[in-house]
């Protein structure tokens, strides 16, 4: 039977092992997230210039497809099309034609009729991205831009780009996960890429009503007690909570939560000295961070937003020239 | 003057081995008139050569949808009792989660009526045990009893309140009904789609935890001890709630289980990459569960091994994981999945056919079928050697969303007989 990392691969890559859909880490090699990450590096000199274009993507058409709503995930995406100069077109779902009843498959055939080159797809279902993928026609790229709680792959390979501004590499780092692991797609994507890119030490620091079931499958160790999980880590990654976790009897209360897992001055202390302090955004001050902490020397946070636009420019121009290529095979065999 | 039939050159089998030597069935009046060698002789008037295949008595399914009343894209009695037949199924029980629900005696009526038209195999009925499966009010049990319902359950609804619940079996109890409970503890399974194990967690898919089912296993037992109620369990998917019901079963509690062929089979590796198509309810768990299931039918902890047929459309499936429809078309393939297992040496011979007949049949306080003079023919020819391709072109279901799909699985029926009429025939 086929592993996840094998499937995962067969659908994202191509033969020649180049990125054709972005839609979760598992399976990819630490080569291919290294080239990820050196790719971004060359686009963040664009963002540097006075006209901040390429002209990678021009003439493609680009469409972002949410059904969950999002402003930061999706504006980032936009900036970064525009800025390989592809044509964008926002669709949000959320309100629309899948609450009249239209399978997600059907609102699929309608856009891809008007020709578009590149759907990003965010969507509450874990799997939606994967599904779109095996539906789509042949030569249209998807960048899964988070799926239910599976996987938001962007937003874990910005924070690795980040992580290897301030840090240099990824060998040694022993990093920490803080919060709402269970729930969050994000926190999964991380795990995997952190894991791929060779860190020393992964760690969930959170309590059992907000971890995975068997965490300790996906490479990591856990600690409840945050003071114990902070000790010399290099990287702390705190998460958002969302107010519902209260209503679910997943925590007593914010109070509680930030009392045990609120990153405050005196933690941060007890992490290393030069440790970076990130978040996905957005944040909630006063219940998983304090905000003199969120805006200290450590937080690295709004450089996260920055990489964000070079990260997603790279994934974009990177799948588009692997299905360009397949593309290409695929006429190069028919006129054969 | 009936008409008189024979097969020839077939194998019988009986307790799970079939015969050495060739031998011969005579046919009349729907019953079996002979069998053995004096049936060689007898003067027919239609002679079928069996090969040297086997032959069997029909299978018989505690679990099944059969699509009608409701939607004909679910297909039909005609359509899913043709797919029964070509599994070797010969009784079916119709689980009563049609549209309408099968909670009155109307829709009871409706459904032996258009059995009695279209159906290739008998259908028994199986109604709701609370209106429209609501949960909420009690059934007219004993009219949907009289009406012709074998016996009463929750079509795999959620049991929210354990109040309705002891009612619902003080009430059967008086009656001497039987109820077909599937255990789920809704609260905890809440808006699961896949067993919560390391593999959901990873995909992001919300779980469904074991003891969402073992703490309502428990809880039935405990209730059917003290009402007194026949009660009857599955399908069950893990290892504790075999446990359970093994120990419930040494004390002395009438109580019966089963298990779909699709739990014996596959474990939650198969939803890798999202495959909705593997999508069920209860979810397909871990190996450790499988296992526990394969023990419990071989040493008859589970009475029976039952399809859980659910057919479904492409555009069911036609969705991320959690949002498509649970089930699987499983007529065609679960006698086949299970000669498979016997081939693998993962289950005796014995112990599926036990679960796939004679189980069932004491399970519904029915005869154990049996090939011998005076029984009804109600029986089937297995070509075991033989293999087939199964795919959406050869299912006959309107359900083509099965297992196992793209490959090929022994066992051949290339003749089903119900009460002495051929209801289905291979194509040669």
């Amino acid at each position: 039977m086929a592993t996840m990392a094998d499937s995962n691969r067969q659908l994202q890559l191509t033969a020649d092992g180049e990125l054709k859909h972005f839609l979760s880490l598992e399976g990819l090699d630490r080569a291919l997230l290294t080239r990820i990450l050196d790719t971004a590096d060359s686009f963040i000199e664009v963002g540097e210039r006075s006209i901040k274009k390429v002209p990678l993507l021009r003439g493609r058409t680009l469409v972002n497809l949410f059904f969950e709503s999002s402003t930061r995930t999706r504006s980032t995406f936009e900036l970064a099309a525009k800025r390989l100069s592809a044509d964008v077109l926002n669709l949000d779902i959320s309100t629309s034609a899948t609450s009249k009843g239209e399978t997600l498959s059907d609102t699929l055939l309608n856009l891809e009729a008007m020709a578009s080159d590149m759907f990003v797809i965010r969507h509450a279902q874990s799997g939606a991205a994967h599904f779109i993928a095996r539906h789509v026609t042949p030569g249209v790229a998807i960048i899964n831009a988070g799926d239910g709680r599976h996987a938001h792959p962007t937003q874990a390979m910005l924070d690795a780009l980040t992580i290897r501004q301030h840090k240099g590499s990824f060998s040694g780092l022993k990093v920490g996960i803080v919060g709402d692991v269970q729930h969050s797609r994000v926190a999964r994507s991380q795990i995997q890429a952190l894991n791929t890119l060779g860190v020393a030490e992964v760690r969930l620091i959170a309590p059992d009503t907000l971890l995975p079931t068997a965490p300790e499958s996906m490479g990591v160790s856990v600690h409840a007690r945050m003071e114990e999980g902070l000790k010399d880590l290099d990287v702390i990654i705190m998460l958002r909570l969302q107010r519902e976790r209260m209503e679910g009897a997943l925590l007593p209360s914010e109070r509680e939560f930030y009392r045990l897992y609120g990153l405050t001055r005196e933690k941060l202390a007890l992490a290393h000295p030069r440790a970076l302090v990130m978040h996905p955004g957005p944040i909630n001050r006063g219940v998983e961070i304090e905000s003199a902490v969120a805006d200290g020397p450590q937080s690295v946070i709004l450089n996260q937003v920055t990489n964000g636009i070079a990260v997603r420019m790279a994934v974009m121009s990177m799948a588009m020239s692997g299905q360009l290529a397949e593309r290409q095979g695929q006429l190069g065999r028919a006129s054969r | 003057m009936s008409r008189v039939l024979r097969i020839e050159n077939i194998r019988p089998v009986q307790h799970g081995e079939p015969s050495q030597a060739l031998t011969s069935v005579l046919v009349a009046d729907g019953q079996i008139a002979l069998i053995g060698d004096q049936a060689r002789h007898g003067e027919a008037d239609q002679v079928i050569d069996g090969g040297g295949q086997w032959l069997l008595p029909g299978l018989i399914d505690l679990n099944c949808h059969l699509g009608e009343p409701g939607p004909d894209r679910r297909g039909t009695i005609a359509t899913e009792t043709l797919a029964a037949a070509r599994g070797g199924f010969t009784r079916v029980c119709a689980v009563p989660e049609t549209s309408p629900v099968n909670d009155s005696s109307a829709v009871t009526h409706l459904i032996r009526d258009l059995a009695a038209q279209s159906g290739r195999v008998h259908v028994l009925p199986v109604g709701a045990m609370t209106r429209g499966l609501g949960g909420e009010h009690l059934s007219d049990m004993v009219g949907l009893s009289s009406a012709g319902c074998v016996a009463l359950g929750n079509g795999g609804r959620p049991l929210r309140d354990a109040r309705v619940l002891r009612r619902c079996m003080a009430y059967a109890h008086t009656f001497g009904i039987r109820l077909f409970v599937q255990p789920e503890n809704a609260v905890l399974a809440a808006d699961g789609c896949a067993h919560d194990g390391a593999l959901a967690a990873r995909m992001g898919l919300p779980g469904i935890p074991a003891v969402a089912e073992t703490t309502a296993v428990s809880e039935l037992l405990l209730l059917a001890e003290e009402t007194g109620v026949r009660l009857h369990l599955g399908p069950l998917s893990c290892a504790r709630s075999v446990a359970l019901v093994r120990a419930a079963k040494a004390q002395g509690l009438a109580v019966t289980a089963d298990v779909t062929m699709h739990h014996l089979v596959y474990t939650d590796q198969v939803i890798t990459g999202f495959d909705g198509r593997y999508h069920v309810r209860p979810p397909l768990r871990e190996e450790s569960d499988r296992q526990a299931l394969l023990r419990g039918v071989e040493d008859g902890v589970i009475d029976a091994i039952c399809s859980q047929h659910r057919p479904q459309d492409h555009a069911a499936k036609q969705a991320p994981f959690a949002a498509t429809e649970a089930g699987l078309s499983t007529l065609e393939t679960t006698l086949s999945l299970g000669l498979q297992l016997v081939a693998q040496g993962q289950l005796s011979r014995t112990a599926l056919l036990r679960g796939l007949c004679q189980g069932p049949a004491e399970v519904l306080s029915e005869p154990v079928p049996e090939l011998a003079a005076g029984r009804v023919a109600d029986l089937f020819l297995l070509d075991a050697q033989a293999q087939w391709a199964v795919s959406e072109e050869t299912l006959l279901s309107t359900g083509k969303q099965a297992p196992a799909l793209g490959e090929r699985l022994p066992g051949v029926v290339s003749m089903t007989m119900v009460g002495g009429q051929i209801v289905y025939r291979a194509a040669d």
